[in-house]
């Protein structure tokens, strides 16, 4: 069945520098700066990026993280927890709007 | 249908599957494009690594080995004493012992008592979690009394983790053997009773950096357990034996493979562990590495009685597919990451 999301398109990321090759490279470049060991470690930046994965819903993302933070060291009860942040900060924000549909609410009503 | 199930000696079987994947260049090809081939050991061999035997109480899910309380092949005297002689002869400094786990040879101790006046360094790789059976408790004791350096597998600082691989209760297991060790002066800073622990992944993916992943076992096992080790060494899953098996099954190889080929580093290869090494099977079979020994990858000549340094030295390695786990990212070996 076709689906919009083919998992042997993550092996195709590379191509999107075809017709932009010096925009790929500085994204490249900028990219794998990101993730190297800093004042955060770069397991713990794995972690951070599997959550975001979640977040935005990226299954290309959710596959790369979740094979990266196994391999910086990360286990099954980690990498749950990091997606619990993901969701709790998703939870979050909806009900935080919450607060702008009580006002409008308020406004508008007696 | 797993290409296992028929038996656990099907090495020419792995060898063959292992030389037909798609897509995956030749090992010896890759080197060759870099000028290594054909690849030679180097002109002296600091290890003798002797593989005791088959026979162990567990049946950990990646071991190269099979091993387990079914195998039944055992190293005799005759070639623990040809071993000895080879060590002697050639001034090899350090004597590896591995398994199976070792302590289920019968002759482990005599060995060990041999070795002990021959060579510099003696090593024995246990699981720690036989030296709780009954029979064996007294090891670790034996083991300081002869300066005996310990490498233990540990996978992970989680008894969840370490379980699912190596079987129900082990964590704790060898936590308990771990803390014992420590008593003797095993595993402490400046004290001469080394203690390395081995990580390794818990399935199809590539170990974590080796300094890191130490400094979590470090933290962990010393909070939580009141437990220190000396060193803590990464190993790839090498794909030869269960692990391989696995990888079929689950159908996690290709893509294994792929991840182990991408991730070819060239700086590993004047740090690869055949190269100072010679392994010697529980039969007398010589091999480049233990895993070469699994998949039946004799050296020429074939047995120890017939073994010469003249002969071995510089002698062209023998290689495979399985070999990109030694060359993949920091690279692998029974010491640990060799590029660092």
């Amino acid at each position: 069945m076709e689906t919009y999301y083919n998992p042997n398109d993550l092996s195709k990321f590379a191509t999107m520098g075809e017709e932009a090759p010096e925009l790929w490279e500085l994204f490249m470049s900028y990219y794998s700066s990101v993730f190297k060991d800093g004042a955060l470690s770069a397991r713990e930046k794995a972690l951070i990026a599997l959550a975001v994965a979640h977040a935005v819903q990226c299954p290309y993302c959710i596959e790369a993280y979740t094979e990266g933070a196994l391999e910086k060291g990360s286990n099954q009860a980690q990498m749950t927890e990091a997606i619990h942040v993901a969701a709790a900060i998703r939870a979050g924000a909806t009900l935080v709007h919450g607060v702008q549909m009580k006002n409008i609410a308020n406004k508008l009503g007696f | 249908m797993s290409i296992m199930n028929l038996n656990e000696n099907n090495s020419n079987s792995q060898v063959e599957y292992l030389k037909n994947i798609e897509g995956i260049k030749p090992f010896a090809d890759r080197i060759k494009e870099i000028g290594f081939y054909s690849l030679k050991s180097n002109r002296t061999i600091s290890t003798l690594q002797v593989n005791v035997g088959k026979v162990c109480n567990l049946m950990c899910k990646h071991c190269h080995v099979e091993a387990g309380p079914h195998r039944t092949e055992s190293m005799n005297r005759d070639i623990m004493f040809q071993c000895l002689k080879m060590v002697a002869d050639n001034h090899i400094p350090t004597l590896d012992i591995t398994g199976g786990a070792p302590e289920l040879n019968p002759n482990l101790a005599w060995f060990i008592e041999e070795a002990s006046q021959l060579a510099g360094h003696v090593i024995v790789r246990t699981n720690l979690t036989v030296l709780r059976l009954n029979e064996y408790t007294n090891m670790p004791e034996f083991y300081a009394d002869h300066n005996v350096e310990l490498i233990s597998s540990l996978p992970y600082y989680s008894a969840k983790d370490t379980d699912r691989q190596r079987g129900e209760g082990v964590f704790l297991s060898s936590i308990a053997v771990l803390s014992r060790l420590n008593e003797l002066g095993y595993g402490q800073r400046d004290g001469s009773l080394k203690l390395n622990l081995v990580y390794n992944p818990g399935g199809a993916f590539l170990p974590p950096a080796q300094d890191a992943i130490e400094g979590d076992f470090r933290r962990v096992l010393a909070k939580q357990y009141g437990v220190s080790f000396n060193n803590l060494y990464t190993i790839t899953n090498v794909p030869v034996g269960r692990f391989l098996t696995f990888l079929y099954d689950s159908g996690n190889l290709h893509r294994y493979m792929e991840r182990l080929t991408s991730s070819f580093n060239t700086s590993t290869i004047s740090r690869l562990m055949c190269r100072d090494q010679v392994s010697v099977g529980w039969n007398g079979q010589l091999y480049d590495c233990d895993f070469n020994q699994m998949l039946g990858l004799n050296c020429t000549p074939a047995h120890i009685s017939e073994f010469s340094l003249e002969t071995f030295k510089e002698r062209e390695i023998l290689l495979g597919n399985h070999c990109y786990a030694c060359t993949a990212g920091a690279g692998s070996s029974c010491g640990g990451a060799t590029s660092i």
